[in-house]
């Protein structure tokens, strides 16, 4: 298929992707291209200008910040998260669900940064971030700043991050002894998800969001505090999981009715706290 | 300031030569790969990003070529099928491909040579698991995958 003719530029640092951003209306960010290529090719997407995040090593790393935090910037891949030691002793969950992104092609060069900017409603990291509550680190020309997941996201295609900025790094909370649990039904073995659910659990508190039933991922709020009594019984569960569905209004589609996704975000909802609550150490 | 253009000259090297090209920016991996270096191995099955026909490695690493741009591989090193067999000898995996029948149309198995190509230099003993995982991205409408993944399978079994 043969694109719309567009710029291209490859700066050398964050600060002159950012000064490329602002200066050319219709500009965009291009981290692996996984999905940005290929909606550029069907001309759902026609950036003016192509801004290739490529040589940006800066935004390449894993590592732990000076609170703590594990700091993965925004061009790693899915392969990093999988190969990632610094992730397998923070936040395994991480490199759980990068492994059940689509095949090890798109692995190798789709981003984590990529897969949150294109805020999708049905892929995976979204409801992840939300649900593990981390952090997004956003520079614009003026300079830096964080906002919350639950900020974050903000519509269908819509992040905080607004034009003329760039997503540099996410930064999560150790684990510290919280179980993690992802749960949900994709279209094919490692496609999108018709309806996804993440959930994180400590001692007494959880920490749980449902994805793909509203244009961002939804807190189920009144099922965070029915578990705060820290009863993570099976029956406990899924009692506490009841009328999730109805609090709902998700969109129809030819993968699935409204009512077989409230369905959906009961039993993902329960299966992610479930298996959350198992691996608390 | 990098400036925005709409074409770029790019260095890459492929199957080991040394290859400098002024590309259009919106011209794909795959196009630049068949149109302009004749590579024809590399197939375009679906053009989505969805069956692996197209795949190659790009500083090692199994990618589809037509979910890539041309610039975006500027300075990397680029691997196609026709490296593989570069001095006429198949390699262990084709030779396995050949003695599993791992083939019926053809179309699918530059990908999959690739993503097994790639699965074997950093597991050279897959299990089928590991092999069926590494062959999801490409895509057989011939085989089954039976035959394939017993080919790669028995590849590593002769390392």
């Amino acid at each position: 298929m043969l694109l719309r003719e567009v710029e291209y530029a490859r700066p050398a640092t964050v600060d002159e992707a950012v000064a490329v951003l602002a200066a050319h209306d219709g500009a965009r960010a291009l981290a692996g291209g996984q999905t940005l290529i290929n909606v550029m090719k069907q001309r759902a997407a026609a950036p003016e200008v192509l801004v290739d995040l490529a040589d940006l090593d800066e935004l390449r790393g894993i590592g732990f910040s000076s609170d703590g935090m594990l700091e993965i910037g925004a061009m790693v891949t899915c392969a990093q998260l999988i190969g990632s030691s610094e992730v397998e002793v923070a936040r395994p969950i991480l490199a759980e669900v990068a492994g059940t992104i689509a095949d090890v092609q798109v692995r190798n060069r789709g981003t984590i940064g990529g897969n949150v900017c294109v805020s999708d409603p049905t892929n995976h990291f979204p409801v992840l971030l939300v649900a593990l509550d981390a952090t997004f680190t956003i520079r614009g020309q003026d300079g830096e700043r964080t906002v919350s997941a639950d900020e974050f996201f903000i519509g269908v295609y819509m992040t905080a991050v607004g034009e003329g900025e760039l997503l540099t790094k996410i930064n999560v909370p150790p684990s510290s002894g919280a179980g993690d649990g992802y749960a949900g039904l994709t279209i094919g073995t490692h496609g999108t998800y018709i309806v996804n659910a993440a959930a994180t659990v400590s001692g007494d508190a959880a920490r749980v969001a449902i994805g793909c039933v509203a244009a961002s991922p939804v807190r189920a709020t009144a099922l965070e505090e029915r578990l705060a009594g820290g009863d993570y019984s099976e029956d406990a569960v899924r009692a506490a999981a009841e009328g999730l569905g109805a609090s709902l209004d998700p969109p129809s589609d030819v993968h699935g009715s409204a009512e077989y996704r409230r369905h959906l975000a009961e039993v993902s909802a329960v299966r992610a706290v479930l298996q959350a609550a198992g691996r608390r150490k | 300031m990098a400036e925005p253009a709409t074409s770029r000259t790019i260095s890459v090297d492929v199957n080991g030569e040394q290859i400098e090209y002024d590309v259009p920016a919106r011209r794909l991996l795959v196009h630049f790969i068949r149109d302009d270096l004749g590579l024809t191995g590399t197939h375009i099955g679906c053009d989505t990003g969805n069956c692996g026909a197209c795949t190659v490695h790009v500083n090692g690493e199994a990618v589809k070529s037509c979910m890539l741009l041309a610039v975006q591989a500027d300075g990397a090193t680029i691997a196609t099928v026709e490296g593989l067999a570069a001095e006429g000898e198949l390699t262990a995996l084709q030779q396995s491909f050949n003695e599993h029948h791992a083939l019926q149309c053809g179309y699918c198995t530059p990908g999959m040579l690739m993503s097994a190509t790639a699965l074997l230099a950093r597991n050279p003993h897959p299990s089928e698991d590991d092999v069926r995982y590494a062959i999801q991205g490409n895509i057989c409408r011939c085989t089954g995958y039976v035959n394939i993944v017993e080919a790669v399978v028995g590849t590593g079994g002769q390392a």
